[in-house]
């Protein structure tokens, strides 16, 4: 920009279109892959340019992966957890910017240690406290020796049994990770720099801090809202780990984990086309919300990490 | 002089300021002056609580505990108590129906520790995060260069170069796992055509390439994205004055915006590191399900597979703390990050 080198301003571009066919590169293959006969697309060499068989292929990866079912579920889960998400971290900050009370840091920082520790390094215990969400209670029974006591009292034999299952429902799916440190940072830095002045003038003005938090902090931080959406929304619906766990029946499966299931393995028939054209299917939602809400994206995913 | 000097500076600055120039003997700023600095700054911080606004609702633990309570208790029972169950379960042994269980110490760490199985795991990962970080920030720098650089038409290489971002771990392992398969795939095709005998489901380092080339073919446009912010927020005046003093484009690059882009490449780097250690679990369980041979048999499936299909309990439990350990210094290290970025403003 300060000075003219139209030699580097090539190189530049050159590197710049080289990016963007690694980009596009799979994406094309996919493409012609999903529009070729099963035939075609175990010839050697593959064609290089698409067939006519690109509708068809869709329509049988849409059949064969449960799509019009598991699509439901990706974005029942994908929405549940970003609103949970927002809603959850939203309160949390506003408790702990605006209130002092004697737990507040212990509470900052019982959240923060949730910061770093991604489920998947627990995921044997996760997914034993979601099976069985009562489990806790139940060895709150058992140290109290409850069961032992009432035998005393009553003089019948009793066994205490809880069992709250989560498995193959939404619910499962979507608490154990609505939890989010990060959000609730991008919330509480975003607090603090609104001007004290609006809390003293509500406060004046006599509002409650329920109706300042509704009809003065929410309103201000949509923008905030919108752009965590945004990543949140790709978070949710690009799940892989806990689905795959989580999901024992075929119609409670979200779509990449439908998709898995239309790879061809090593003695199935390779019907590429199909499960390419399953993949172009799933990765849709979220590649359109990334190119219709682009500005939204990049601030989201710059301030989320901040 | 020094005085004046400190002027510009905020309120916060100005002991530590102060204290400098106290200590390389300057008589401009009595000892006194400052010390009664500090003392000032201090009660400030005591009035002023860390992280709460100066007008807040006051005291009152009611409304509070009771705004915190939906993420207190999810955090309960989904992050909290299956920590601890992972650090109870990591010194028992088991047998896998639970009805035999034995306290051992840290045997489960022992074992883990002397088995081959668990090294071969261990640097399978330490290969695999280091190549992935390696030409994920390598890339990303040599395009964020190059779309500092131009004018034309960087929007249109942005939104092609971010599309990755929106792609899910698996189904950028599926669509890598075809242009790279030995029968069907494009690639392959061109790799068998240079007599190359690539078959990444038989050979281990294939295999590996594989799926690190999937894995930062998907990661590439987050450190991009921080790149190009940050690489905006570098003063143009420096860059100015550079290149007045004669220094051209790549030179500028690198002794102006590398080192103001430190604190974001460190963040990036240990952003890979989680990426590489924990989101890449998709990528491995898609494309080649921690083989041929574990050659790709990263820890976090590690993890699955004794957890799930071994049901080696005490084991995949052992392996959750040392994975959790890992991942806390991670954060540790992220601390130190946001401290810094919030004391130079870089």
């Amino acid at each position: 920009m300060v000075e003219r080198s139209p030699i580097l301003n090539m190189v530049c571009h050159a590197i710049l279109i080289a990016g963007a066919l690694t980009v596009c590169v799979p994406l094309y293959f996919a493409f012609v892959a999903g529009s070729l006969t099963v035939a075609e697309v175990q010839k050697v060499p593959l064609p290089w340019l698409p067939g006519s068989q690109f509708l068809d292929n869709l329509q049988l990866a849409w059949a064969k992966g449960n799509f019009s079912r598991t699509f439901l579920n990706s974005v029942v889960v994908a929405l549940g957890i970003t609103a949970g998400k927002i809603a959850v971290s939203l309160l949390s900050a506003f408790a702990i910017t605006y209130f002092r009370f004697r737990y507040r840091m212990l509470a900052f920082w019982l959240i923060f240690m949730s910061l770093m520790l991604p489920i998947e390094v627990r995921i044997v215990p996760t997914f034993e406290a979601v099976a069985n969400a009562a489990l806790p209670l139940q060895w709150l029974l058992e140290t109290l020796h409850v069961a032992d006591l009432w035998a005393w009292i009553s003089g019948h034999e009793v066994a205490i049994a809880l069992e709250w299952n989560m498995v193959n429902t939404y619910p499962g799916l979507i608490l154990p990770l609505i939890a989010s440190a990060t959000a609730t940072f991008l919330f509480r830095q975003f607090f603090l720099t609104i001007p004290d002045e609006l809390c003293e003038a509500a406060r004046l003005d006599g509002a409650s801090p329920l109706h300042f938090f509704w009809s003065i902090l929410l309103p201000l931080s949509v923008p905030n809202m919108v752009a965590l959406a945004i990543i949140l929304f790709l978070f949710g619906w690009n799940q892989y780990l806990w689905p795959l766990l989580f999901t024992t029946d075929k119609d409670m499966a979200t779509a990449v984990i439908a998709l898995k299931g239309l790879i061809p393995r090593s003695d199935s028939e390779p019907a590429w086309n199909i499960a390419m054209s399953g993949a172009l299917l799933t990765m849709l939602p979220p590649v359109l919300v990334v190119l219709l809400l682009q500005r939204w994206f990049i601030k989201g995913l710059v301030d989320s990490s901040k | 002089m020094t005085l004046r000097l400190s002027i510009p500076w905020r309120d916060a600055r100005a002991p530590v300021l102060q204290r400098k120039h106290g200590s390389a003997g300057s008589k401009a700023v009595p000892a006194s002056a400052a010390g009664s600095a500090r003392a000032s700054g201090r009660a400030a911080r005591r009035d002023q609580e860390a992280g709460l606004k100066r007008a807040n609702f006051g005291d009152g633990p009611g409304l509070p505990t009771l705004l915190l309570l939906p993420q207190l208790l999810i955090l309960l029972f989904f992050f909290f108590i299956p920590s601890l169950r992972a650090l109870t379960q990591s010194v028992l042994l088991s047998d896998p129906f639970g009805n035999n269980v034995q306290f051992v110490w840290f045997d489960n760490f022992k074992s883990l520790l002397a088995s081959s199985d668990y090294r071969q795991s261990i640097a399978v990962t330490f290969w695999f995060t280091v190549m992935q970080n390696v030409l994920t920030l390598g890339s990303a720098l040599v395009l964020a260069f190059a779309t500092d650089r131009i004018v034309r038409g960087r929007p249109a290489y942005r939104t092609i170069i971010l599309l990755p971002y929106a792609i899910a771990p698996a189904i950028a392992g599926i669509l890598w796992a075809f242009l790279f398969n030995p029968a069907v795939g494009p690639l392959a095709q061109v790799l068998h055509g240079f007599g190359i005998a690539w078959d990444p489901n038989l050979n281990p380092t294939d295999a590996l390439i594989l799926v690190t080339l999937a894995a930062s073919w998907k990661h590439i446009c987050y450190d991009y994205i921080f790149l190009v912010v940050g690489l905006l927020a570098v003063p143009v005046s420096l860059m100015e004055a550079a290149a007045v003093d004669g220094a051209g484009p790549i030179r500028r690059f690198v002794s102006i915006a590398l080192p103001m882009l430190g604190p974001t490449i460190f963040f990036l780097t240990v952003m890979n590191f989680i990426y590489g250690f924990f989101e890449t679990f998709a990528i491995i369980d898609a494309v080649t399900k921690g083989g041929p041979a574990g050659a790709t048999n990263i820890l976090v499936y590690k993890v699955f597979v004794d957890g799930f299909v071994n049901l080696d309990l005490g084991s995949s439990a052992a392996q959750s703390v040392l994975l959790m350990s890992f991942a806390l210094i991670c954060t540790l290290l992220q601390f130190r990050y946001f401290d810094r970025k919030v004391n130079y403003g870089v």
